[in-house]
């Protein structure tokens, strides 16, 4: 099958193109992994099926981030049949930029002016032909968005592909041109090289990978330099590359664009909005009310404070055993998210009981047991979620999609920076709160390896959707059988606390194991768009997939094994529910269990102790099975005191509670411990695969061990003995001291600014 | 008139007269279409005064002002 690679700079509509061209019928893909983060799809409406593949969005072939690599290794290593070029024609010059730099790959090369409508909208012109003519590659106008000029674009491409093509360069006028030209020569006199143009280009820019790769031609490069002599940038070739390439751009293509005759200083829509968002002022504010009111929406039992104003009678509206009950909380109006969840876990409790009804009786206990407690009861606790994770996920697509992320990012670098990070790393960790993996592959775009790790290890602290049913099944417990606090500030803390976490571990890390200068922060900001609405159906439905295939497989199949060893003996005799005390599970669960006494949830506990132990290293198959192994065991626990039908969610911690004795401090420490500690298998897999050093990876996992079991005993040990908190603060103090006095005379993250350097 | 960017006020303008700093930071900038004779306009500072956005080759583009002290600007007035 023919290979076509989508190449261009981020936000240049390649998503949106690459979707257009493979349609829904397309198969895509993630492959999870260090050496691609590439979406492949097939394109039919050619003579023969097209494989298309989506390379991460990038603005040069420079070896710096990650994304720039995983491009460039693929174009030279694969060898595609041909490189669509995507290119923004609002954005001409930049784009071109990288236009210059495939061009120099011997592989046919094709550019696709992507946004003509918006640049004829402003009224601007870009003279495509000439375009063409002068870059000396086909070029097709395209609107990814309403899929105009595909047909052309790929017939185009398809016959370019059909041609072996020689890479050419635009810097034959620079002044580099002679010795680019030497060194061309010496490597494809190697006969080892492939793309020897390219190569020579790179080696002359001094780029680490070539130097690497070709030491034998460094010396004749320096020889170079040593008699070379040029009266803007001295010696420095990888200036002067940049510069011939701009220069050549501006030089040759502003006779293609006519630019729009706006008047200077008129605001656009986008300045606009851009006004109120980044306003000195109210710019930080409206970011913090924005991100309250996603989580309001998503989680609130109240969502117009009507119960909190006492502003409707409790028994105002009730419903109770209709269908619309799962609307109307006590005296107030649920939130969106909530009131999916009702009918989700209201519809799925029905499925569960109307199933239990007709197998009783009708086949053996155990079966009964398995297919009800077992598989629906693990399998439902988690399912009932799945509309918050989407709604959350919905409105931080939306957030990203208009461009305000990117701001966001500019307004908080200054916090940010405070900590070591740059304003970039918001993006990765806000995106933690939906899913861990999607977040850690994002930290791709973090140019700075150290940066990199210290995202990827606090990732796991911004409470991912998988996590949120143990911090509400949970918070409801505690309101329900302590009558203490408010469900919805609990959970609120606790995310509050991950975050808090997660600021004094990067310190941490930044002050001892990562020092090193902050990372910088250059980034563009994307104009303001609507978001669309295919876009975000497109995110969610891959969101949903990934969500349901994972209930399905793993957290199907762990539930099924949680069932089956705390339903036999080590003898492997069939124990009913009451006896399950003497199964595999307590057994290995009692032997562990000490080692949470620390925490709370250990030795302190009576008999069915265990279960939180156990839960919490289900959690680690996939952090689902923390309140779907609640749901399986609470069954057979209620079952040894009075026989009770299937309970769920809240009402299974509840029994727990009642079963084990445990307290609010150690249920906290317990909600605390899952959040920050190793996350999924999957996000393991993610993190290990990111990080792509063993050290660093075996590093990451003993920090979140270490992370959670200390905030853990933190939170216990409080909130159990409130004096002992002069005792942590006294031993924070001193750990602060030492490591301030340690790093005295060591380079520190913290790099001063001084005005006019 | 010479100053660097980092000393801008929003409104200003100026045409890129060199670039200077490390290698990285440098080479970025570089691929980020900052380079010697491009025209550059400052359009704002962010809430807490540090980054800056600006105005290059047609597109909007946030740096900090640290990094910004590394482009020499030759100042064309105010827009």
């Amino acid at each position: 099958m023919l290979k076509f690679a989508l190449a261009g700079n981020p936000n240049s509509g390649k998503t949106t193109l690459f979707n257009t061209l493979t349609g829904s019928t397309a198969h895509v893909g993630n492959w999870p992994g260090v050496t691609v983060d590439k979406k492949e799809g097939v394109y039919k409406k050619c003579g023969e099926p097209i494989s298309i593949i989506d390379l991460p969005g990038i603005y040069s072939l420079s070896p710096y981030t990650p994304e720039e690599i995983i491009s460039r290794n693929y174009i030279l290593d694969e060898k595609p049949d041909c490189v669509i070029n995507i290119v923004d024609a609002t954005n001409l010059e930049r784009n071109l930029y990288l236009t210059t730099q495939l061009m120099e790959i011997d592989v046919p090369v094709i550019v696709a002016l992507n946004m003509m409508d918006e640049v004829t909208r402003c009224g601007g012109k870009i003279d495509a032909a000439k375009l063409e003519k002068k870059l000396g590659i086909p070029v097709a106008e395209v609107s990814a968005l309403k899929g105009a000029g595909i047909k052309v674009l790929m017939d185009k491409a398809y016959a370019a592909s059909k041609t072996p093509r020689k890479g050419s360069t635009v810097l034959k006028d620079s002044a580099l041109a002679h010795l680019i030209n030497d060194v061309k020569i010496a490597l494809a006199g190697s006969g080892k090289v492939d793309n020897p143009l390219f190569h020579a280009v790179k080696l002359v820019e001094m780029d680490s990978l070539e130097v690497e790769a070709h030491k034998e031609l460094v010396q004749m490069i320096d020889d170079f330099k040593a008699i070379f002599t040029d009266n803007t940038f001295g010696a420095d070739f990888e200036a002067i590359v940049a510069d011939s390439r701009y220069q050549y751009i501006s030089k040759n293509f502003s006779c293609v664009l006519t630019k729009p005759t706006k008047a200077e200083g008129a605001l656009t829509k986008s300045d606009k909005v851009d006004r109120v968002l980044t306003h000195k002022w109210w710019g930080i504010p409206i970011f913090l009310v924005i991100l309250f009111a996603v989580f309001h929406l998503t989680f609130s039992e109240d969502l117009l404070y009507l119960g909190a104003m006492g502003a409707i009678p409790e028994t105002f509206v009730s419903l109770e055993g209709t269908f619309y009950e799962g609307m109307f909380g006590a005296g107030s109006i649920h939130s969106p998210g909530v009131i999916l969840f009702n009918f989700l876990d209201s519809s799925m409790g029905g499925v569960s009981e109307a199933l239990a009804g007709a197998m009783e009786g009708a086949v053996a206990d155990w079966a009964t047991g398995l297919v009800v407690d077992g598989v629906l009861g693990g399998l439902f606790a988690v399912l009932s979620f799945l509309p918050q994770i989407l709604l959350l996920f919905l409105f931080f697509s939306i957030l990203e999609d208009s461009g305000y992320m990117a701001r966001v990012a500019f307004i908080l670098d200054r916090i940010f920076r405070r900590f070591g990070l740059s304003g970039r790393a918001f993006m990765p960790m806000i995106m933690g709160f939906g899913c861990s993996i999607p977040a850690m592959i994002n930290t791709r775009t973090l140019a700075d390896s150290n940066e990199r790790t210290a995202t990827i290890r606090v990732i796991p602290f911004f409470s991912c959707g998988a996590k949120l049913p143990i911090l509400t099944a949970i918070a409801g417990a505690i309101v329900m059988n302590f009558g203490v606090g408010n469900a919805d500030i609990i959970t609120y803390s606790m995310y509050v606390l991950g975050i808090a976490t997660a600021i004094v571990t990067v310190l941490l890390m930044r002050n001892t194991t990562m020092r090193g200068e902050v990372p910088p922060f250059i980034m563009e900001l994307p104009a303001y768009h609507a978001p669309q609405f295919k876009n975000l159906m497109l995110h969610l439905w891959d969101k949903l997939k990934h969500f349901v295939k994972k209930a399905f497989t793993i957290i199907l199949a762990s539930t099924i094994v949680i069932w089956f060893v705390s339903h036999f003996s080590w003898g492997w005799n069939y124990l009913p529910d009451a006896a399950i005390n003497e199964s595999i599970l307590a057994g290995l669960g009692q032997f562990v269990q000490p080692l949470f006494t620390p925490l709370g949830f250990g030795s302190q506990l009576n008999a069915w102790g265990w279960v939180f132990v156990v839960a919490a290293v289900t959690g680690l198959i996939a952090k689902e099975n923390v309140i779907a192994t609640f749901g399986t065991l609470a069954a057979c626990i209620t079952a040894g005191f009075a026989a009770d039908e299937a309970l769920e969610g809240i009402d299974s911690v509840v029994q727990m509670i009642t079963a084990t004795g445990i307290t609010v401090p150690a249920l906290l420490a317990f909600i605390a411990f899952n959040m920050t500690t190793i996350p999924c298998f999957a996000a393991v897999a993610t993190a290990k695969a990111e990080l792509n050093d063993k050290k660093k990876y075996h590093a990451t996992l003993l920090f979140w061990i270490v992370t959670s079991y200390v905030v853990g005993t933190i939170i216990y040990v409080i909130g159990s003995w409130w004096w002992t908190s002069f005792l942590f603060a006294a031993a924070i103090a001193l750990a602060v001291f030492l490591i301030i006095r340690n790093n005295k005379h060591r380079k520190c993250p913290f790099r001063k600014y001084k005005k006019g350097v | 008139m010479l100053k660097s960017l980092d000393l801008f006020v929003p409104g200003e303008a100026g045409i890129i007269k060199a670039v200077s700093g490390e290698g990285k930071i440098r080479r970025r900038l570089f691929d980020m279409g900052v380079t010697p004779g491009a025209a550059v306009t400052l359009r704002k500072t962010a809430p807490l005064g540090d980054p800056i956005e600006v105005t290059i080759r047609g597109y909007e583009l946030t740096l900090r002002k640290a990094e910004a002290a590394y482009i020499t600007m030759e100042v064309r007035g105010n827009a």
